[in-house]
């Protein structure tokens, strides 16, 4: 957009406005971004900083104790989406459905409590999982003794098979207050007339949900997807809190963002290495971007918009 | 007749799930908040049973005042977040004042680049980010940790406060510029207030977050005297894992800091994602 009345006087005070935001996020957030992308294609030889090209890519896919990591982390973090998805979105979709009932008692008073865990910060939530999860303390062995479910019991966080899916489960819990919200909202924003519209037609209760309002909440399913699909490529802080560094048992609960932090800071005899850090942060990259395509072009290009 | 009850069967399905709900939500909060009032041996015997005049003790949060300078973590916290937040807003605000107001060569172009980082993580350029505050010599000072969350918060603050300055009247601006008002002080006397509950709810959003934070606390700011609260706690918990007591009562005291400002501001936060300032 070319302004219409270009004076000859330069309007100091755009820039004046711009500069400050666009100086920090370009000096903090987009230079170190690419800084790291060109970091990947250089290599530690007899401490000089030599350009290697793409040889870090083909230690990290071609030698296999570093292949095998990454398929590993990869592998578990791509289940830890999925868990998200067909546990958290439903459960949400459920809260908030019953949530925007117009008659409903004390509906701020729920919303206000389930978001609670929404704000912990994941030291929290880990380790308070931990503690009660624990078969030394006992909380979870009584309760599950109490509807009969003891033999159920077992060492959740400790088990290699188990103890991705138990932190996954527990990052759904605390955050499915997000996704409520947001279906909420958009529950709350279909106008009263489609509703009437469908009454008059027949459609009442439950067939109203899955006929009417299922498909006008469509796209804030998609962008709490694309928001789920985000964090959980970069999250670390909960599996970093509850299983340390090396993301035990045996890297069972390992996803990229501790497997990054390892490389990059190294761990017991392992020394960092920043290069081959910023390979996997290339690769992460590139899934999160992927993602972000995918999510703009093919779903929500298709994704109609209604207008009221 | 039959209506009526049917209604009321489905009201009270709906509170049922409802107070499950809710009950799953506080349960563990509950849990690590009444054991941390009480006896070791207490916490073992009875771990759901409140803490009553036999089982009643403070000796968790004796060990951790005493080992932990929780004082200092919740001072750099505090320090870190408010300071982000003020050059947040500041910052998000001039740029989208700049970027709804005036029409000029790029506009839309810079839009769309400071846009970029609402999808993209900046966790992503940790390796270099950590480069550039050892050569600045920032590493392990609390300014490390409030430009990576201004830069951080920036791009959604932009995007949401240019929303909202197209609302802002033209009539008014141009009347104070017929009254000989400068830019800047249209921007900061007319415009500013008007949108004061956008940046409220910019604010809110990005408190949590940075509150929360344990990647970059951990790698650019580990030090004694600038560890945040989160990182103060994750450290001293795993030093004390043993002691029950100990790490019951830190957690609490983390717990109770993100609990008030919720209690404050968690009106403000809901209307915020609620009004679909987030699409």
């Amino acid at each position: 957009m070319i302004s219409s009345k270009k004076g000859p006087k330069f309007r100091w005070h755009i820039l004046v406005f711009l500069a400050p935001a666009v100086l920090v996020y370009t000096a903090i957030m987009i230079m170190p971004l690419f800084n790291t992308l060109r970091l990947a294609l250089y290599s530690e030889v007899d401490n000089a900083t030599v350009f290697v090209g793409l040889a870090n890519f083909r230690t990290l896919f071609g030698e296999a104790h570093w292949a095998d990591a990454f398929w590993n982390a990869l592998g578990n973090n791509f289940w830890f989406f999925f868990v998200h998805m067909i546990v958290q979105n439903p459960i949400g979709i459920l809260l908030a459905a019953i949530l925007s009932h117009p008659r409903l008692r004390f509906a701020s008073l729920y919303r206000s409590a389930i978001f609670v865990p929404t704000i912990l910060s994941f030291v929290i939530v880990g380790f308070a999982w931990k503690l009660i999860l624990s078969p030394i303390w006992g909380i979870a062995p009584s309760m599950l003794d109490m509807v009969g479910l003891k033999s159920l019991m077992a060492p959740w966080l400790g088990k290699e098979e188990y103890a991705l899916t138990t932190l996954a489960l527990i990052s759904v819990w605390q955050f499915v207050g997000i996704p409520m919200m947001l279906i909420y909202a958009a529950l709350l924003s279909i106008p009263e007339e489609v509703l009437e519209a469908g009454e008059i037609d027949g459609i009442t209760g439950a067939a109203a949900f899955w006929k009417i309002k299922l498909p006008l909440i469509l796209p804030s399913i998609g962008i709490i997807s694309i928001l789920t699909f985000v964090g959980n490529f970069n999250a670390f802080d909960l599996i970093y809190a509850a299983q340390g560094a090396l993301a035990g048992p045996n890297f069972s609960t390992d996803i990229l963002g501790t497997f990054m932090y390892r490389t990059f800071f190294g761990f017991q005899l392992q020394l960092g290495d920043p290069h081959m850090g910023s390979a996997i942060a290339t690769g992460m990259f590139a899934i999160i971007l992927l993602g972000v395509c995918i999510y703009l072009f093919a779903i929500q290009s298709r994704m109609r918009r209604y207008q009221f | 007749m039959n209506k009526a009850r049917s209604n009321l069967l489905n009201s009270f399905a709906a509170h049922a799930v409802l107070i499950t709900y809710t009950l799953i939500a506080l349960f563990p909060v509950f849990v690590i908040l009444i054991n941390s009032f009480k006896t070791r041996k207490a916490i073992f015997r009875e771990p759901l049973s409140l803490p009553n005049a036999d089982s009643f003790s403070l000796i968790g949060y004796e060990t951790v005042l005493k080992q932990g300078d929780f004082f200092l973590y919740f001072q750099n916290s505090l320090i870190v977040t408010v300071v982000s937040l003020f050059l947040v807003l500041l910052f998000g605000a001039m740029a989208a004042f700049a970027l709804s107001e005036y029409r000029f060569k790029g506009n839309t172009l810079m839009g769309l680049y400071l846009a970029l980082g609402i999808m993209i993580p900046i966790r992503i350029g940790t390796v270099a980010i950590l480069d550039l505050m050892v050569q600045t010599g920032l590493v392990n000072t609390l300014w490390a940790l409030i430009l990576v969350y201004t830069a951080q918060g920036l791009p959604l603050a932009v995007f949401i406060l240019s929303e909202f300055m197209r609302q802002v009247s033209d009539d008014l601006k141009n009347a104070g510029r017929i009254d000989g008002l400068s830019e800047y002080t249209i921007f900061f006397r007319l415009v500013l207030p008007l949108v004061r509950p956008a940046m409220a709810t910019v604010a809110v959003f990005n408190m949590i977050p940075i509150w929360n934070d344990l990647w970059f606390p951990l790698i650019l700011a580990p030090a004694e005297e600038t560890k945040t609260l989160t990182l103060g706690s994750q450290v001293f918990i795993g030093q004390f894992v043993t002691d029950w007591n100990a790490v019951l009562s830190a957690l609490s005291l983390a717990i109770l800091p993100v609990m008030a400002l919720y209690v404050i501001f968690s009106r403000q936060l809901i209307r915020g994602i609620t009004s679909g300032a987030v699409k």
